[in-house]
């Protein structure tokens, strides 16, 4: 679709195109420092979030923080049962040794040589440097999931957000489809009525929200998280600026060959429309898959819960438990990740086609 | 950049797939061919937007306007029948204040602050997005390898959560987060990035650019490559700069988009909340307090409610965003696109 | 309309795709809890041996963050979808909706192993026999100290009777000997502020025990006292600036990056996994100042439902009877190394689940700290608008660390959002 692109004149100039890879001029260098800066700035982050979710609790607290996650080396002595941490010990005559610390008791250091375990040698607690390596802690993760019902959440969320983005393609794409395509009475008035909804965030309307759930009986049911959400503004923007540029010719012609409106829908418009449906699919799933003030009020039982809500549980009043928070965030931003490089150039190409002009 | 030869894993069951759809989309035309046959062609457009209109109505406009009536409502009890009717007194004990100057002789002084910094937020935030987002598409838009790569690079932090955004921004940005490390490490001394008011105010406008930029980038992105090459071309024969070619050509036939843009991002800005929740919590003080932390802080999770008072300032911010909608029907009347 | 019938079909056809798991013959028990440390764990293993037992009750718990409890749980509660049992801090607040125990209970004595102040403080307005819910863990207060940068700086731990003027002055010969950067951290909350507050003066109840803070001269001395110490860096700057974000400055304390740490008991747990045996740490003696020396408590409490069925309430009480055997409540102290609220309890004695000396002495020191507990510090965590406090205090003081209001503003304002509270509950 975009490929259009290079076989366009070189005429645009400097603050369109270029004239040409072969031909970097300045613009251009400072285009591609421009955009590698931004890359570093839109991955850094996440991938700074995802070194530290390997850290141990300890390893997390440190100050300065190091880039890569560390732990402390043991080594099993004879005649200790559990194993001890290394060290680094500085010597009187300047050398250092590794000995293993067999405990602390103030500033003093009880040390070992793992080679000769029955002496134990003093040293300066506050002189010796443990001995670390690069490791992978992936303890917080285990914790994390253990700690709840990770499959069934799993499960859950996969269940919201499959029958979530079918059920809002399907409404959304009708509506489009009604308001791009037919003329009639009110038409406008529905159109602007649903974008109004842009104007009033989830957050602001949750209790009346909520007691209307009630009222149906929606509680701790998966409906009640899947359903509400389906008539989304955006999704009806986005597809009827697409639908309308479809040509009304195509429809015409499909009547007189004798087609029902219903066939139109489904045999002409939809497949017409994939690109846009492609874009809307992608925002539900993020969407429903990220959803989590919604579903939290609606699912309070955890046989109902959503992988967010499983996630939030490490909340507790008191306290705020990072190593976990972090890791589960990971666990979390992992199938969007997935989605999103699958995914992707339908995303460029989709959102770039939709007629948003 | 050859994307085109990779085939899709699908293309193995996409015969038997095929066939199925067919089958039902068969099925499907039956049953609706009847009921097209009662209500019309006519009637056939209703009825596509009636799924829509009827789960938009029920969970969306109807707790909209019940949100609305409790705006005139008083007391703690959750059932509109059990809370008796106050009038406008919610409406003018947000903006009750003994000496309009100071902020905190006001009734509701957190109501006012909430606004306040809103409203800087929105202009600072809006504009430099917008700034921000047309650089990136300028560049996008240049020929240039990895084309697509780098159009995606910009889009993967619109899919994360806000919360996740927010927490994230926050490791990084704490007293002893990495940013400071840097920073200690280059011989600087610690920066307050959260403790100081104009620090957490600046950062709050950079995330939630950072978070969503890709979208409006790809937006204007489309815009610029609707413009006609042609135009370009006679331009260049009239020897126009490459300035003038972008003031004379590309901003005024990009008007349209980026008026779509603005608008969109005029909405999202007034209603921040989730990503700076998570971030700073609405601190230091109330500098990164909004309206819809107010409104969430009163009507759900403060540790007291007050559901007539969440929703009177719902009310106001719902009239103030109207306004917005009417210059963005009033752009979208001039552009072609309703 | 033919075609709402049709919307209809479709709607309902949607319908049992997802249903809800079959009823087994068990009476289902739910339980909403929350955690700090690993409670709910911990009370799945306990009820996981009552049900063995109990083979005719199921309890099932539902994990939920703690915000939950705030929010979503009232909102279930007071539109009929509440759980059977749930793990709340705000005793009152859901009175109404609570099941009397008593007349469900073979031997309702066994709440009589709580202080009577704190049961009633489950009880609705104007009942004073029903049995509503209890503590489950106690929680005061304290301050922790990093000993070790004591015995480097060769300095001596302070106890008794210390002034934060003394105290202060020997945190800083810490730091400075050490280099340490801070001396001192506090957790960004209106309740861990209420106690050193109450030690420099401030009484936060009439004689009727209603709030009356305005004006309070004590909790001035004590918010002034923090604020220069966040203004010269002397405590973290970032604790208190996160707005309705709990920052719990734990991380500048297992770090060793402060000296001091104003905290409480729920603390003892990670510190045991946090630090190890990189420092020593104690819990010392609250501060003393022109109005004594005192933390404040704290603790959640298990309360019970009443949903409108004769079975699920016959099984919520056979449930609560179990969890209030002085054996099991005292496991459930030992191994979520809570301070217990029950006699009986510590009549049985509670072994602390841990073999690091450390913590042993922190908690015997907080149970010191606990009965040092003046009646205020009591009053404030079963005071039916304590939260009204928590929630206020906290962004006041905020707003007066950020500057944006005056000292003498704190406490007008906190009174005044307390008064909007009680005025709207009205």
């Amino acid at each position: 679709m975009a490929t259009d692109a290079r076989t366009k004149a070189d005429n645009r100039g400097f603050f369109t195109r270029t004239k040409g890879i072969n031909r970097l001029d300045w613009a251009d260098i400072i285009t591609y420092l421009y955009l590698f800066l931004g890359t570093l700035l839109m991955f850094g982050p996440v991938v700074w979030i995802v070194l530290s979710s390997f850290k141990t609790e300890a390893e997390l607290i440190r100050f300065p923080p190091r880039a890569l996650p560390y732990r402390q080396e043991t080594v099993v002595v004879e005649g200790y049962e559990d194993p001890l941490p290394l060290f680094e010990v500085p010597m009187e005559d300047g050398s250092t040794v590794q000995l293993a610390r067999v405990r602390r008791v103030g500033l003093e250091a009880q040390m070992v040589d793992p080679a000769n375990p029955d002496e134990i040698i003093k040293a300066d607690n506050t002189q010796i440097m443990p001995v670390e390596a690069v490791a992978f802690e992936v303890s917080n993760y285990k914790e994390g999931i253990q700690s709840f019902n990770f499959l069934r959440y799993f499960r859950n969320s996969v269940v919201v957000t499959v029958a979530a983005t079918f059920l809002t393609l399907f409404i959304n794409s009708m509506a489009a489809f009604s308001l791009s395509k037919y003329e009639y009475r009110g038409r406008n008035a529905v159109f602007i009525i649903i974008i109004s909804a842009l104007m009033v965030p989830i957050s602001v309307i949750l209790v009346p929200a909520f007691l209307l759930i009630t009222e149906i009986g929606w509680n701790n049911n998966l409906l009640g998280v899947i359903v509400p959400g389906a008539a989304t503004p955006t999704g009806v923007f986005l597809l009827r600026q697409y639908m309308l540029t479809i040509p009304d010719d195509l429809i015409d012609a499909a009547r007189i060959d004798g087609a029902t409106e219903w066939g139109i829908y489904v045999r002409i418009i939809l497949p017409l429309a994939g690109p846009a449906l492609a874009v809307l699919a992608i925002f539900s799933v993020m969407w429903r898959w990220n959803d989590f003030l919604w579903p939290k009020i609606v699912l309070t039982r955890s046989e109902n819960f959503t992988l967010q809500l499983g996630l939030q549980a490490f909340q507790g009043d008191l306290q705020v438990q990072w190593h976990l928070i972090l890791a589960m965030t990971v666990l979390t931003i992992l199938p969007i990740t997935l989605v999103f490089a699958f995914l992707q150039r339908f995303i460029t190409t989709g959102i770039a086609t939709t007629g948003m002009k | 950049m050859t994307l085109k030869t990779i085939k899709s894993p699908l293309n193995a069951v996409r015969k038997p797939l095929n066939s199925l759809i067919d089958f039902l989309l068969t099925g499907s035309e039956f049953l609706f061919a009847g009921l097209q046959r009662v209500i019309g062609v006519r009637g056939m457009g209703y009825f596509f937007v009636l799924p829509n209109l009827l789960v938009f109505g029920i969970f969306i406009l109807s707790p909209m306007l019940l949100n609305f009536v409790y705006a005139f409502t008083g007391s703690d009890n959750l059932f509109l029948s059990d809370r008796p009717y106050v009038g406008f007194d919610n409406l003018e004990r947000l903006f009750t204040c003994e000496d309009y100057f100071k902020v905190n002789s006001c009734r509701e002084d957190l109501f006012i602050r909430s606004i306040r910094n809103t409203a800087l937020f929105v202009v600072t935030q809006v504009f430099f997005m917008i700034v921000v987002s047309l650089i990136t598409a300028l560049a996008l838009n240049r020929k240039i390898v990895w084309r697509g790569f780098f159009r995606s690079v910009y889009f993967y932090p619109v899919l994360l959560s806000p919360i996740v955004v927010g927490l994230m921004w926050r490791w990084i940005l704490q007293e002893n987060g990495i940013l400071n490390s840097f920073i200690v490490t280059l011989g600087g001394s610690k920066v307050g990035f959260l403790s100081s008011a104009s620090w957490t105010r600046f950062w709050v406008v950079v995330i939630s650019i950072w978070s969503l930029m890709g979208f409006y980038t790809l937006i204007l992105l489309a815009g610029l490559q609707a413009i006609p090459d042609e135009l370009y071309e006679a331009s260049s024969m009239d020897g126009a700069s490459n300035w003038r070619k972008f003031w004379s050509i590309t901003l005024p036939l990009l008007r349209p988009t980026m008026l779509v843009v603005v608008v969109l991002a005029l909405i999202r800005a007034v209603q921040v909340f989730d990503i700076v929740f998570a971030f700073s919590g609405g601190g230091p003080g109330t500098s990164t307090f909004y309206i819809v932390q107010y409104i969430f802080r009163n009507g759900f999770a403060g540790d007291t409610k007050e559901l007539g008072l969440a929703a009177a300032a719902s009310l106001v911010m719902a009239i103030t965003l109207v306004g917005f909608t009417l210059i963005q029907l009033r752009v979208r009347g001039a552009d072609d696109a309703l | 309309m033919k075609t709402l019938i049709i919307i209809t079909l479709v709607a309902l056809m949607l319908v049992p795709v997802i249903g809800t798991g079959a009823q087994g013959d068990p009476v289902e028990v739910r339980f909403t809890c929350y955690q700090d440390g690993k409670e709910c764990e911990v009370y799945g293993d306990l009820l996981a041996t009552f049900m063995e037992e109990n083979p005719d009750i199921s309890v099932v718990i539902d994990q939920v963050e703690y915000q939950n409890i705030l929010d979503v749980l009232p909102l279930n509660v007071e539109t009929g979808q509440g759980p059977d049992i749930a793990r709340l801090t705000n005793f009152s607040d859901l009175s109404e909706y609570y099941l009397d125990l008593r007349p469900l209970m073979e031997d309702p004595s066994l709440f009589d192993n709580f202080n009577a102040a704190v049961i009633d403080a489950f009880r609705p307005e104007g009942d004073d026999s029903g049995l509503y819910g209890y503590p489950d863990a106690l929680t005061v207060t304290a301050p922790f100290v990093n000993a070790s940068l004591f015995e480097q700086a060769g300095v001596e731990l302070l106890g008794e009777g210390a002034t934060w003027e003394e105290w202060i002055d020997a945190l800083t010969q810490v730091a400075e000997a050490t280099g340490t950067e801070y001396l001192f951290a506090i957790d960004n909350r209106g309740h861990r502020f209420a106690g050193p507050a109450m030690s420099e003066g401030a009484t936060f109840f009439d004689d009727q025990g209603n709030f009356d803070l305005a004006g309070d001269e004590g909790f001035s001395t004590f918010a002034e006292m923090l604020k220069s110490w966040l203004d010269n860096g002397q405590s973290p700057a970032d604790t208190w600036a996160s707005g309705e974000a709990l920052v719990d400055a734990r991380s500048y304390f297992s770090n060793a990056q402060t000296v001091m740490y104003f905290s409480g008991s729920w603390q003892v747990g990670g510190f045991a996994d946090t630090i190890g045996d990189a420092f020593d740490w104690v819990v010392v003696p609250n501060p003393t100042g022109p109005g004594g020396s005192t933390g404040v408590a704290g603790g959640a409490g298990i309360v019970a439902f009443d949903n409108g069925d004769e079975a699920k309430a016959q099984a919520t009480a056979r449930v609560i009877e179990y969890l209030l055997q002085p054996e099991v409540y005292a496991e459930f102290s030992g191994r979520t190394l809570n301070i217990p609220a029950h006699a009986g309890a510590l009549e049985v004695g509670v072994t602390f689940d841990t073999d690091n000396p450390l913590v042993e002495a922190a908690l015997n020191q907080l149970a010191q700290e606990a009965t040092k507990l003046q009646d205020q510090a009591l009053l404030l965590n079963i005071h039916p608008f304590a939260f009204a406090y928590y929630g206020s205090s906290n962004t006041r003081l905020q707003q007066y660390f950020a500057g944006e209001i005056s000292l003498e503003e704190v406490t007008v304002l906190i009174q005044q959002d307390i008064d909007d509270a009680i005025a709207n509950a009205e």
